[in-house]
């Protein structure tokens, strides 16, 4: 699988996805074991309207879903894998009118576990949260195969 | 962040409605609070918006977590004494069952109040507050 092909699943996978949707949240890189995700900026979802700043819990969202999809690079069978936890440090406000950006990687992953960090910060390079998870893998027989041959763009 | 005045109403007449369209996030996502006595309780409608999985359906994971961490953030700004505005430091959120597509409840609990930081737990629960979908700890600084 090449990184075209990832990044199409993954692309795939958040469009079936609502509140990605919503979101307006895209594929910027795809590689076997990370993935960047971009949020662009919304006054739909400002936390503090005195200084336009975005609410944490749309950077929990994106940083959610990155983490949520970056395994989809290293599994030739897509399986969904539902957050077990999340643990996010905030550590400074996004700046407003600038997209944010999470890049997350997978760092270990089990038969039953897979561990994930991810960093979200915005152009400049400056973090405005990290973010360690746990995702569990519930198998590829958990899903319909219709759905399963959805994001992988082909029989399965 | 909230103009002091809207949480003063808020305090005095329990009616969260201006509150809520005063914050665009909340509106994002359609939290709703309910006063009980002293008690407050959050609540999320369901909505096809914050869906994720498509296939059972249940809500975005993000979804739930930007709703406990909002309720917190209010529950906090109306607990303190004084006008003061919580800043989140950090959020550690264990996931326990699917939030399925219906409403989605949360309660806070101030576990401690120091001067300059909080400790907020968070249970968000369907259809029995027994069997909770979430559970979440926060951290805030407190700031004049």
């Amino acid at each position: 699988m090449d990184d075209k092909i990832r990044a199409d699943r993954v692309t795939r996978f958040i469009e079936t996805l609502n509140q990605a949707r919503e979101l307006g949240l895209s594929v910027i890189e795809t590689t076997e074991f990370s993935l960047t995700l971009c949020l662009p900026y919304s006054d739909r979802i400002i936390g503090n309207p005195d200084t336009g700043v975005i609410h944490g819990g749309a950077i929990t969202t994106l940083m959610d879903t990155t983490s949520g999809s970056v395994m989809l690079g290293a599994m030739d069978v897509f399986e969904l894998c539902p957050t077990l936890d999340l643990r996010v440090d905030y550590m400074r406000p996004a700046e407003p009118r600038k997209p944010v950006y999470a890049r997350a990687e997978v760092y270990k992953m089990t038969r039953n576990i897979i561990f994930t960090r991810c960093e979200a910060y915005q152009e400049g390079g400056e973090t405005v949260a990290n973010c360690v998870g746990t995702f569990m893998r519930i198998g590829p027989d958990a899903l319909p195969k219709a759905y399963r041959e959805k994001i992988t763009g082909g029989p399965v | 962040m909230t103009d002091p005045e809207i949480l003063r109403y808020t305090r005095d007449t329990g009616d969260f409605s201006r509150l809520i369209t005063s914050i665009p996030y909340a509106s994002f996502i359609g939290l709703q609070c309910d006063q009980f006595g002293d008690d407050l309780i959050f609540r999320l409608p369901a909505k096809d918006q914050n869906l994720g999985n498509p296939i059972l359906p249940s809500i975005h994971g993000g979804v739930i977590g930007g709703f406990m961490e909002l309720s917190a953030a209010i529950y906090l700004m109306l607990a303190q004494e004084t006008i003061r505005m919580p800043r989140i430091v950090n959020f550690s959120l264990d996931y326990l069952r699917a939030g399925l597509d219906r409403e989605t409840y949360a309660e806070c609990q101030l576990t401690r109040q120091g001067n300059r930081v909080a400790n907020v737990m968070i249970t968000a629960w369907q259809k029995s507050r027994s069997k909770p979908i979430s559970t979440a700890r926060a951290h805030f600084l407190l700031e004049d």
